[in-house]
């Protein structure tokens, strides 16, 4: 019985070594290609279009007109402050998934001001009071859970995503308690006649500020990561809490000062989204992005200004696959296909830049 | 020639990249025996019975069961074969009972029945004599009710032939004692055991043969009956080997370091480093030995402030000054500031001398990353550093921008001593700094150590090669179970004496 021979099994997986960068991004690239194909072939069988033309429909719903290009901005300028905010914790692989909550406290911090303060303070004064309240609001709903982690070491992926239905009844309780107008449930437009506590707009750009803000924040995150003392613990913190209490790393200052710092950020871009744009909050204000952050961060490999080009991809998926469905008249679920088939794609292909399939050598035996 | 074996291997060879863990070993068991497989860390005991038990899979080499030749690809095949392991680390779940884990995916067609499975079970436990109680949750359990599941869980499955890996090395004397009892139950049941182990009076107190392994040799294998300690331990150990590293007579060697009943606990409150005392001066390398796992670490890392001591422990640190400070009770950053310059090479490189996903220069940092007076990092100084130690010390790299994790391990050491030396210790501890490094960058290892020594830095070292730390040291320190068993000359002292220190029984001194 020579059953020697079978031992090997057709192929095994084994973890590459080096790679070098080109080869990374061909293997990347070569993935966005095979997902464009798989969605061509995808479209074809089950709606019979032309798969050029829908590829043309989601470049325009994207691009198609001035305004459509500044909500894109806008909706990227948006989701790229909350990945940029959860970033310094995922660094130190924290798992902080509730940047929704975060964002959306922010948010109510600043329509509390708006509303509470709005005609009794300078309009500049108002502003500064807004930012700071959604700053410590954010802060303090993220530093939560990082105070158990470190204190009590609780796990902090299930807290901070509880805090974020706390946040969500917080937020929906207010709706209720300042609905405006009467019997609506929910808040109108905050002071929609005096326009107090509205973030200034440059020229007739209504989203220009928000843009610039971020863009700002981008600048300094990838600074602070690459070159603070700060940035260089959260990475030590990260790679090896052993190696972080061996050169001496007060490891569980380090998580709370991170964490304080994820959270502020979150609570900017919900004063970003409440002043800056919506000038209301609602429990949806946040719409997904403490979790849609995550990804855009992780594909990025936590490096700000390749953030900006994954949430861009994001945003313009988005975007895209909800003007096919328009123009085609086909299903909502029509774009939402698309769009998982080229994100799985993506992320497929980190698994094959860091591993490789190694076929059996020899095919000896023929049956 | 009478019934064949229960298990023989032949020939068999198993290697890890360039490190050749198993070459041509040999090895018998009968029905009815009890084998040990006896060697120093390193030796490659488990690595073979992982082999029998379808963790790993032999590059060359044969196994026959029952004089049949078999392929054992998976756990599964081995199951199949009546062949069964118990690991040194349990793989139980914690949230069940004793039953609940045994029956855990045994596959035997029938139904899931756990009545059933109780009943087996007791009936195993009455034929070999365990005493379990079936109310327990795993985690509820003591390290050596858990054992006893995880053998029972191998006999549930039928097996014929037991492989333990190092059983005693987390049991009390009794329950050793409890354990051998059960194993000779199940020798007169006509099962094979296999028993992996460095203990030799255990060896001589429970086994028929002994088959000895050394650096993944096949050594001999002898009749229990035939061996003493003595003649254990040199096949264990060797022949002297002689490798010409230089050693020079301490200058004025001062105290630097007292320990004074230093004890550690573990996180399961069994004491890992029992009152330990001793000194250590400058201008000396005093070499600790001992098997891995008896308090070498705990103790390395009490002194860099990285353990919890128990109460009453003492370690003081003389200055050159003559100025005491108690080392006890302070964080890494407490000692730093106290102005001692310590070193530390710990064993684990990559997961705590260093980060693996960094590169040279941002681990050169590590030390120094806090200098300055702005919030940001200054990297010309580290990047200088790293330039140096990578000519100096010949460490073979692309850039020094390359991550650590890339290296091969030899390089990752010198960069790891590199550093650690760069900041002028006045105590100078290093952890196995040659495991796995090839010859030349041994020699360099002992080159650097000899300098510290000759600069009047106190350097400890705990080491696994005898030969090496008998040739290197100035006063040698035996270390067993978390005690210290004695402290010998470097000069004078004898392999075979270092080996009777590191491996006689402690436990039952002064109790018999």
């Amino acid at each position: 019985m020579s059953n020697k021979k079978v031992r090997e099994p057709l192929f095994h997986v084994a973890k590459r070594g080096y790679v070098p960068k080109y080869k990374s991004w061909a293997i990347r690239l070569g993935s966005i290609i095979a997902a464009l194909i798989v969605c061509a072939v995808v479209t074809m069988l089950l709606t019979g279009e032309n798969p050029i033309s829908v590829y043309k429909t989601m470049f325009e719903g994207a691009f198609g007109t001035e305004r459509k290009i500044w909500k894109l901005l806008q909706s990227l300028a948006m989701l790229l402050c909350v990945s940029l905010a959860i970033t310094p914790a995922f660094k130190m692989r924290f798992w902080n998934i509730g940047g929704e909550g975060q964002v959306l406290i922010g948010g109510l911090a600043t329509a509390a001001c708006m509303i509470l303060l709005g005609g009794k303070v300078p309009n500049a004064l108002l502003i500064i009071i807004m930012l700071v309240a959604s700053i410590i609001a954010g802060a303090v709903w993220a530093l939560i859970p990082a105070v158990f982690k470190a204190r009590f070491n609780t796990n902090e992926t299930l807290f901070t995503l509880m805090m974020n239905y706390v946040a969500i009844q917080i937020v929906s309780y207010f709706c209720m308690y300042w609905e405006n107008p009467k019997g609506s449930g929910k808040i109108g437009v905050i002071n929609s006649n005096t326009m107090d506590g509205w973030l200034p707009t440059i020229g007739k750009y209504d989203y220009l500020l928000n843009i610039i803000i971020v863009l700002v924040i981008t600048i300094a995150m990838y600074v602070y990561l690459k070159y603070s003392k700060h940035g260089y613990e959260i990475s030590v913190v990260g790679e090896s809490e052993n190696t972080a209490r061996y050169i001496g790393i007060n490891v569980k200052k380090v998580i709370m000062r991170t964490l304080f710092l994820s959270g502020a950020i979150c609570g900017i871009a919900g004063f970003l989204l409440v002043g800056g744009t919506d000038h209301t909050i609602s429990s949806t204000t946040a719409d997904g992005r403490g979790f849609t952050a995550i990804m855009v961060s992780w594909l990025a490999k936590f490096n700000p200004i390749y953030m900006i080009l994954t949430s861009f991809l994001l945003v313009f998926l988005d975007a895209g696959a909800s003007q096919i469905s328009m123009v085609f008249n086909l299903n909502e679920s029509f774009s939402d296909i698309i769009t998982g088939i080229i994100l799985f794609f993506i992320i497929g292909s980190e698994f094959f830049i860091n591993y490789e399939l190694k076929f059996r050598k020899s095919k000896k035996e023929v049956k | 020639m009478g019934a064949p074996f229960a298990l023989e291997l032949k020939g068999i060879t198993k290697t890890f990249g360039s490190t050749i863990a198993n070459k041509d070993v040999d090895l018998q068991v009968k029905n009815g025996e009890i084998l040990s497989i006896l060697g120093e860390n390193g030796s490659g005991k488990t690595t073979l019975m992982n082999m029998v038990s379808g963790i790993y899979f032999p590059d060359s080499g044969e196994i026959y069961v029952d004089g049949k030749e078999v392929v054992i690809k998976s756990p599964k095949d081995a199951f199949d074969l009546k062949i069964g392991m118990i690991h040194q680390h349990f793989k139980l779940v914690d949230v069940f009972n004793a039953v609940q884990n045994i029956v855990l995916g045994v596959n035997d067609g029938k139904k899931y029945n756990l009545k059933e499975a109780e009943k087996r079970v007791k009936a195993i436990c009455d034929k070999y004599g365990f005493v379990i109680d079936f109310s327990k949750k795993i985690y509820e359990m003591s390290v050596s009710e858990k054992q006893t599941v995880e053998i029972i869980k191998v006999l549930y499955r039928g097996a014929d032939i037991l492989i333990l890996d190092e059983p005693t090395a987390v049991l009390t004397p009794q329950e050793t004692e409890k354990l051998f009892d059960v194993l000779r139950k199940m020798r007169e049941d006509n099962k094979s055991i296999i028993i992996i182990t460095h203990k030799l009076h255990e060896v001589l107190e429970i086994s028929d043969r002994v088959t000895i392994l050394r650096k993944g040799m096949y050594v001999g294998t002898v009749e229990t009956k035939d061996a003493t300690e003595q003649s254990l331990t040199e096949m264990m150990m060797g022949e002297k080997v002689s490798l010409n590293i230089k050693r020079t007579e301490p200058k004025n060697p001062e105290l630097r370091i007292d320990v004074k009943n230093l004890s550690v606990k573990n996180h399961e409150g069994k004491l890992v480093l029992d009152n330990v005392n001793f000194t250590a001066n400058s201008g000396e390398i005093l070499g600790i030995a001992g098997i891995s796992g008896c308090g070498q670490k705990e103790l390395l890392e009490s002194i860099a402030g990285l353990q919890q001591t128990v109460k009453g422990s003492s370690i003081l640190y003389k200055s050159k000054d003559g100025e005491e400070s108690q080392l006890v009770g302070k964080s890494p950053k407490e000692i730093r500031k106290l102005g001692v310059a310590l070193s530390f090479v710990p064993e684990d490189r990559l997961g705590m001398g260093l980060v693996g996903n960094m590169d040279i220069v941002d681990n050169m940092m590590l030390r120094s990353y806090k200098g300055g007076h702005t919030a940001f990092l200054e990297r010309k100084a580290p990047k200088d550093l790293a330039n140096t130690i990578i000519k100096d010390l010949e460490v073979v790299t692309p850039s020094a921008e390359t991550p650590v994790r890339r290296l091969s391990g030899g390089n990752v050491q010198k960069v790891l001593v590199g550093r650690e030396i760069a900041s002028n210790p006045t105590v100078l501890m290093v952890a196995y700094p040659v495991r796995g490094l090839d010859v030349n960058s041994s020699y360099l290892i002992y080159d650097l150590l000899n300098k510290q020594k000759e600069h009047g830095t106190s350097v400890i070292f705990v080491g696994e090669d005898l030969d090496v730390l008998i040739e290197l040291c100035d006063r040698i320190m035996v270390m067993n179970s978390g005690k210290i068993t004695g402290i010998v000359d470097g000069r004078t002292a004898k392999k075979d004496e270092i080996g009777i220190l590191m491996t006689k029984n402690t436990d039952r001194e002064g109790k018999a």
